[in-house]
C-alpha cells in the first residue's frame, strides 16, 4: 500500500512490521517524532510491544542490552548527544552480541548547539562493533529498519540504521508500506540461543581474563581477546549475510536495492563523486548536469558502512581516474573518516584512482547543488594520474 | 507484620556456591548468600560492576547458581526495567527480578536510572550493600561514607562531608515497601525480603556491610561490628510500607529500652575512624543523641 509519511513514521512503520516487542524512548530532536508514533500505535493497541520511557538514554540502550538479553526483540532510537550519552551502552550491546536495532536520526554534534542534520554521530560511533547501515530515502527506511532486525538476529551483532535528520526524518515522501503478511515471512520471531532463564542458570558478562581458562568440566574456554576476534569473524561475514538478507527480501517483496554501494551512472565514469545518505541523491542531479555538459562523471552512495564493504567498493571505483568524497563528518586532525576508508579500499588496486576529500554541510549548512556542480569541475579540472598524498581537503559551503 | 524467620526454619536451598572469590570475612557473602535464599530459585539477577562482580566469579566459573546479567555501573536498574519488560512481552510470569548494588552503584553514579525505575513503578526488588565506600576499587570515598572516615582519596583529613541518606532519597519515591537491613542481622534481611516479594513496583532494601579490609577490622569480626553500627544508634533497622514508617529488629529494641551504645565502641574497632580526634568522635554522638531524641520524641507522641 502506498503512503505518504514522514521519514520517521517510515522507521516507526517498520518497526511495527517486524513486531518489536520492546521499545525504549527518550526524547531528542529530531528523532522524537519516531518513537512517539510508536507510543501511539502501541496505546492505540495497532502494536503489541512494551514502551518503556527511560529517563536517559544511557537507560535506553540499557534496557534494550537487558530485554534482548532475556529474550526479547527490542528497539530505540535516538541522536547526536543522545547517541554520544549511550556510548557505554553502545559497545556493551556489541560485546554481549546482542541483536538491538537503533535509528540513528543523524544530526550534529554540541558544542555549540546544533539540532541540524550532519553525520558527527553516527561516525563517531563506527568502532563500536555495530552493523551501520545509512539509507537515503523513506522506502529505504522502512524496508531496512524491517532488513535490519532480520541482519541483526541472523549475526547476533546489533545494527544501527542510520538517516538523516530533517532531510528525511521530517520530509514526507511516498513510499510502499510492506504488508504485514510478508514481512512475518520475511522476518521470523527471535529465538535466541539462550534468554536469561531461571531454569538455565547463567552469568552473562562475567569478568573476563586475558588468557583462556579451564571451565568446570576441563575445557578451555575463551578469554577476552577470542570474542573479540569471534566479533570481528562474524563482523566480516555480515558482508555476505547483508547481501542474503537483501536477495531474500526481494523474493518477496520485488524490490532489491545494492546492499552495498548505490551506484549512478558509473558505467563509464572516470570521475566519480562518493558520499552517503541523502546527500547520494542530491549528487544525481549533479551528474546529470555535469553529464548534460559531456563530462563522464558518476555518483556512488555507501549504504554499509559497517562492516565497509571494501571489495565492493574497490570494484565500483577501479575503473574510475578521480574519486571526490563528499562528507558530512571529520576525524579531526586527519580528515573524513569514509575518505579514509576510501583510500584504504583502494590501497591494493593497480592503478588506483586519485581520492580527493571534501568536506560539506556540517550542523545543517546547507549544500547547494551549484556548489557541488562547481566542487566536481575543479575535482575534473585536476590533472590525471596526479597521486593525492597530502592535498588539504576542500571545504564546501564555508563562507568565513 | 510479616513472619519471623530463625536458623531452624531458614531454607537450606543454596544458590549461592562455595568458595566465592569475596575477601575473608566479607559481609556482602552473608547478606547475599541469604538474601538469595529469600529470593528462591525463580530468580534473574541484574550486577553492576561492584565487589559483587567479583564475588560471583570469573568467566566461564560462577558462584551465583541463578541466572545474572552483569551490566554497566550506571544502569542497573534500567536493566532490571528491560528484564521485566521482555518477560512480559514473552508472557512469561511468576519470576522475580532483583538488583544488587553497592553503594556506590545505588547512590552516586546510579542514582538517576535507579530514580526512573522507580518513578515508572517496575516491579522488582533493588539492593544496595552499602559497605560505604568504594571498596571494589580500592576504597575510595562514595556519598554514603560517613565524615570522618580514612579512604584512598581522603587518606590524611577524612571525608569532610557527611553520609549521603539514601534511604531518605528512595523514601521520597513513594515506594510500596522499603527497608534498611544489616548483613549483621540476617534473618531479618531474610524476613524483610520475602515481606518485600509481596508488594508491586520498585521495593528497595539497604543493607549495610561491614568490610573487613575496607573499613579496617579483623575478618572475624564483621557480624560484631555490623551490630554495634545499629546498637550504637549509627544505622536505623527500620522498614516503611505504604508510607507507614516502623522501627525493626534491633532499633526498634532502642526505642523501647531508650539505650544506645557508645559509638565510640563502634567507631574504635574500626581502623577507617583512626583519624578522629575525641572532638570529632563527640560530635558524631551528638548527632546520634540528637537523631534519637527526635525519634523518642515523635515516638513518645504517638
Amino acid at each position: 500500500m502506498h503512503r505518504i509519511e514522514s521519514g520517521n513514521t517510515a522507521a516507526a512503520m517498520g518497526v511495527r512490521l517486524s513486531r518489536a516487542q520492546v521499545i525504549a524512548a527518550y526524547p531528542i530532536t529530531p528523532q522524537t517524532p519516531l518513537t512517539e508514533k510508536l507510543a501511539e500505535y502501541i496505546e492505540a493497541g495497532d502494536m503489541q510491544a512494551e514502551y518503556i520511557p527511560v529517563e536517559s538514554e544511557h537507560s535506553a540502550m540499557a534496557v534494550c542490552i537487558a530485554a534482548a538479553s532475556a529474550g526479547a526483540r527490542a528497539f530505540t532510537a535516538t541522536s547526536a548527544n543522545g547517541l554520544l550519552y549511550m556510548h557505554e551502552q553502545i559497545h556493551w550491546a556489541a560485546g554481549a552480541r546482542l541483536p538491538v536495532v537503533m535509528c540513528v536520526v543523524n544530526r550534529g554534534v554540541g558544542a555549540p548547539w546544533t539540532v541540524w542534520n550532519d553525520h558527527q554521530d553516527s561516525m563517531s560511533q563506527r568502532d563500536t562493533g555495530w552493523i551501520q547501515i545509512y539509507v537515503n530515502d523513506h522506502q529505504q527506511i522502512i524496508d531496512t529498519v524491517i532488513k535490519a532486525f532480520c541482519l541483526a538476529e541472523e549475526t547476533s551483532i546489533p545494527v544501527m540504521v542510520c538517516y538523516d535528520g530533517y532531510l528525511l526524518s521530517h520530509t514526507y515522501m511516498p513510499f510502499d508500506m510492506p504488508d504485514q503478511d510478508k514481512a512475518d515471512r520475511f522476518l521470523k520471531p527471535f529465538e535466541p540461543e539462550y534468554a536469561l532463564d531461571p531454569k538455565m542458570p547463567a552469568n552473562l558478562n562475567t569478568v573476563t581474563l586475558p588468557e583462556t581458562r579451564m571451565n568446570i568440566h576441563g575445557i578451555e574456554s575463551p578469554g577476552y581477546m577470542e570474542f573479540r576476534a569471534r566479533l570481528q569473524e562474524d563482523f566480516m561475514g555480515a558482508i555476505d549475510s547483508v547481501a542474503r538478507i537483501e536477495t531474500q527480501f526481494s523474493r518477496i517483496f520485488g524490490r532489491f536495492c545494492d546492499p552495498y554501494v548505490e551506484k549512478y551512472r558509473m558505467e563509464d565514469a572516470d570521475t566519480v563523486a562518493v558520499s552517503i545518505g541523502s546527500l547520494s541523491y542530491q549528487f544525481r542531479d549533479v551528474v546529470d548536469a555535469l553529464r548534460a555538459g559531456g563530462s563522464k562523471v558518476g555518483c556512488m552512495g555507501v549504504r554499509l558502512y559497517r562492516p565497509f564493504p571494501s571489495r565492493a567498493v574497490a570494484e565500483a571505483l577501479g575503473a574510475a581516474r578521480k574519486v571526490a568524497v563528499f562528507e558530512k563528518a571529520l576525524s579531526y586532525g586527519y580528515q573524513g573518516p569514509l575518505h579514509t576508508d576510501i583510500l584504504g579500499a583502494l590501497y591494493a588496486s593497480k592503478d588506483r584512482p586519485a581520492v580527493y576529500g571534501h568536506i560539506l554541510g556540517l550542523g545543517g549548512r546547507k549544500i547547494r547543488t551549484p556548489d557541488l556542480v562547481d566542487a566536481m569541475k575543479k575535482v575534473l579540472a585536476k590533472p590525471v594520474g596526479s597521486q593525492v598524498r597530502d592535498e588539504p581537503m576542500e571545504w564546501i559551503g564555508l563562507k568565513l | 507484620m510479616h513472619t519471623k524467620t530463625n536458623i531452624l526454619n531458614l531454607p537450606t536451598d543454596e544458590f549461592l556456591h562455595k568458595g566465592t572469590r569475596a575477601c575473608a570475612g566479607c559481609c556482602l557473602a552473608i547478606a547475599y548468600r541469604i538474601g538469595l535464599k529469600a529470593l528462591g530459585e525463580n530468580t534473574i539477577l541484574v550486577v553492576p560492576p561492584s565487589c559483587l562482580t567479583v564475588l560471583q566469579g570469573l568467566y566461564p566459573i560462577a558462584s551465583t547458581n541463578v541466572p545474572c546479567l552483569n551490566v554497566t555501573f550506571a544502569s542497573t536498574a534500567p536493566a532490571a526495567s528491560g528484564i521485566l519488560a521482555a518477560l512480559r512481552a514473552q508472557k512469561k510470569e511468576g519470576i522475580q527480578v532483583a538488583a544488587w548494588a553497592g553503594d556506590g552503584g545505588t547512590s552516586d553514579i546510579g542514582l538517576q536510572s535507579l530514580s526512573g525505575a522507580c518513578e515508572r513503578q517496575d516491579d522488582f526488588i533493588f539492593f544496595c550493600y552499602d559497605n560505604e565506600g568504594y571498596m571494589n576499587t580500592g576504597v575510595q570515598r562514595s556519598g554514603t561514607t560517613p565524615k570522618g572516615t580514612l579512604t584512598a582519596n581522603t587518606p590524611i583529613l577524612g571525608k569532610m562531608e557527611e553520609k549521603k541518606d539514601l534511604p531518605a532519597i528512595m523514601s521520597a519515591h513513594g515506594l510500596s515497601y522499603m527497608a534498611t537491613a544489616s548483613a549483621a542481622y540476617p534473618l531479618d534481611l531474610y524476613d524483610k525480603i520475602m515481606h518485600a516479594k509481596r508488594f508491586s513496583g520498585v521495593k528497595y532494601i539497604h543493607i549495610h556491610t561491614p568490610c573487613p579490609p575496607g573499613w579496617g577490622f579483623d575478618p572475624s569480626l564483621g557480624v560484631h561490628v555490623g551490630r554495634l553500627a545499629v546498637e550504637s544508634g549509627f544505622f536505623d533497622l527500620y522498614e516503611i510500607e505504604n508510607f507507614q514508617f516502623r522501627f525493626t529488629g534491633a532499633s526498634k529494641k532502642i526505642l523501647e529500652k531508650r539505650h544506645l551504645v557508645p559509638v565510640q565502641d563502634y567507631l574504635g574497632l574500626q581502623g577507617r575512624f583512626k583519624g578522629m580526634d575525641p572532638e570529632a568522635i563527640s560530635q558524631v554522638q551528638q548527632r546520634i543523641d540528637s537523631k534519637w531524641e527526635r525519634y523518642f520524641s515523635i515516638s513518645d507522641r504517638e
